[in-house]
C-alpha cells in the first residue's frame, strides 16, 4: 500500500515536471515488438553506453548474445515513410534522429553501419548523409514542421512510446 | 559504464589481451542483455540491479581458426570464393582496380623453372604474430583470442600503416562512401578492412563463405577448422601432407596454409 502510494506520488511529481517541458519535445516514433523490460527511460539515458559496451563484447570477444546492438534496435525501431518504405538515417523521421536532431547531435554510426534492417535497399543517397552539410534553413524548416504538429508533452511521448 | 580499450596501447600485446579480458569480465556485470531490474525513484534517479548471465564469449582462446588451401584443387578459371566473399560481406569494386576493396583475390603463380602455373586465393592470413597489429597506432588492428585478425573500425583512423606492414597485401582502404552494408559486416569510408574469416558465421558455428562456395563449386580446395584441435580435419590434413605458409621466412605463423604450392 505504502509502495503504491509512493509510486503514485512520484508519478504525479514526474508528470508535473514533465508538463513544464517544452511542447517541442521530440515525438519518438512508436516501436513494434516487446517493450524494454528496463523501461524506456533507462534506455534513453543509457543506450549509448550499453551499445558501446556490447559492441566491444561482440567485436573483440565474439559474444553475439548481447542485448544492445544497432541490428537489434532496428528489429523494432523502424519508421516507414508515406509510401511504406523504411526510412534511413538520411530521413529526419528516422528513429535515431527523432531525438538526436532535437539534441543537435549527429551520430556517425551510420557511416559504417546500416540504419535499417537487413534487406532494405538503402540507396545511394544514404551515402551522402554524413558528408553533406546541413541545408540552409533546415533548422527553421524543422521547427516549423514541429510547430505544425500537435504538440506532444513529455508524458504524452512516453505514453505513446510505451 | 565508461570503458576504454585503447588506453593501454603501449603495453605488450600479451598484457594488453589480458587486461582487455579482465576488463570485459568486469563489464559483463553491465551486460545489457543480462537481467536488469530498474526502479525509477524520481525523474532522473534510477536504481538499477544487474544480475544473471556471464558472458558466453564465442572467441575461445583454446581454439585457433585456420584455413588449408589445396592449390592443386583450385581451378584457375573459378573465382567463386571471391564472389561469395563479396556477396557475403558486401564489398564491391568502383571501377578503380588500384584502390578497390579486395578482401580475397585469386593469385596466379608461375614456377619460372618449370613454367607450371597454379592459381590460388589469397586473403588475410590471420598471422599469429600479425605485423598489422604491431604497427597500428590506435589499437584498432587486433587479434581475437581465437586467432582471427580484425580491424576495430570505431578507432581506426585510416592511416594505413597496417596495409604497408602486411606482407600479403591483404588489407584494403575504403575510399568511397559506402551504402547498404550488411548488418554483420559494417564498413565505411576512411577505414581499413580485410577478411574477417566470416567471423559472424564462425561465431554462429558455421564456416566462411569462401569455403562454402568452393565446396559448392565441387572443388573442396579450402578446408576450415580449428588448428588447436588435433582431431579436426584441418589438423589431420596438416599432419598428413606437406604444407606451406606464405612468406615462411617472416615467421609469422599464419592461420592460412597452402598445400601443393609451387
Amino acid at each position: 500500500m505504502i509502495r503504491l502510494a509512493l509510486i503514485l506520488v512520484l508519478g504525479l511529481t514526474g508528470m508535473v515536471s514533465a508538463e513544464e517541458r517544452s511542447s517541442l519535445w521530440p515525438s519518438v516514433p512508436a516501436a513494434t515488438g516487446e517493450p524494454h523490460a528496463e523501461g524506456n527511460e533507462f534506455w534513453r539515458k543509457n543506450h549509448m553506453d550499453m551499445m558501446r559496451h556490447d559492441r566491444d563484447l561482440t567485436m573483440r570477444m565474439g559474444d553475439r548474445q548481447v542485448g544492445a546492438s544497432l541490428k537489434a534496435c532496428f528489429d523494432c525501431h523502424t519508421v516507414r515513410d508515406d509510401e511504406g518504405h523504411v526510412v534511413t538515417y538520411r530521413d529526419e523521421r528516422h528513429f535515431c534522429r527523432s531525438c538526436h536532431d532535437f539534441a543537435a547531435v549527429r551520430v556517425d554510426c551510420f557511416t559504417c553501419h546500416r540504419s535499417t534492417p537487413d534487406g532494405v535497399d538503402e540507396g545511394e543517397a544514404h551515402a551522402m548523409t554524413q558528408a553533406a552539410p546541413a541545408e540552409p534553413g533546415a533548422i527553421a524548416a524543422f521547427l516549423n514542421r514541429l510547430a505544425g504538429q500537435t504538440p506532444m508533452t513529455f508524458a504524452g511521448a512516453m505514453e505513446a512510446n510505451r | 559504464m565508461k570503458l576504454r580499450i585503447s588506453s593501454d596501447a603501449r603495453q605488450p600485446p600479451a598484457q594488453k589481451a589480458q587486461n582487455t579480458r579482465a576488463e570485459l569480465t568486469r563489464r559483463d556485470l553491465l551486460r545489457s542483455g543480462a537481467a536488469v531490474a530498474s526502479l525509477t525513484l524520481a525523474p532522473g534517479v534510477t536504481l538499477m540491479a544487474f544480475g544473471g548471465s556471464q558472458a558466453q564469449a564465442a572467441a575461445d582462446a583454446d581454439k585457433r581458426w585456420g584455413l588449408l588451401i589445396d592449390v592443386n584443387k583450385c581451378s584457375a578459371d573459378c573465382d567463386d570464393c571471391v564472389s561469395a566473399c563479396s556477396t557475403e560481406n558486401g564489398w564491391k569494386g568502383h571501377g578503380h582496380p588500384e584502390t578497390d576493396a579486395q578482401w580475397i583475390r585469386k593469385v596466379t603463380l608461375k614456377n619460372k623453372a618449370t613454367g607450371r602455373e597454379s592459381s590460388m586465393p589469397v586473403m588475410c592470413q590471420h598471422c599469429e604474430a600479425p605485423p598489422c597489429v604491431d604497427v597500428c597506432p590506435t589499437g584498432a588492428s587486433f587479434k581475437r583470442p581465437d586467432g582471427i585478425v580484425l580491424v576495430d573500425k570505431h578507432i581506426c583512423i585510416g592511416c594505413r600503416y597496417c596495409m604497408m606492414a602486411c606482407p600479403f597485401k591483404a588489407r584494403s582502404f575504403v575510399h568511397e562512401p559506402v551504402v547498404d552494408q550488411k548488418s554483420h559486416a559494417p564498413r565505411g569510408q576512411g577505414t581499413v578492412e580485410a577478411c574477417t574469416l566470416c567471423i559472424h558465421r564462425v561465431d554462429a558455428g558455421g564456416v566462411p563463405a569462401c569455403v562454402e562456395a568452393c565446396a559448392d563449386a565441387g572443388h573442396q580446395a579450402i578446408l576450415f577448422g580449428d588448428l588447436r584441435d588435433p582431431e579436426s580435419a584441418i589438423s589431420r590434413a596438416l599432419l598428413e601432407y606437406p604444407t606451406l605458409a606464405l612468406r615462411p621466412d617472416l615467421d609469422l605463423n599464419p592461420g592460412v596454409r597452402y598445400a601443393n604450392l609451387g
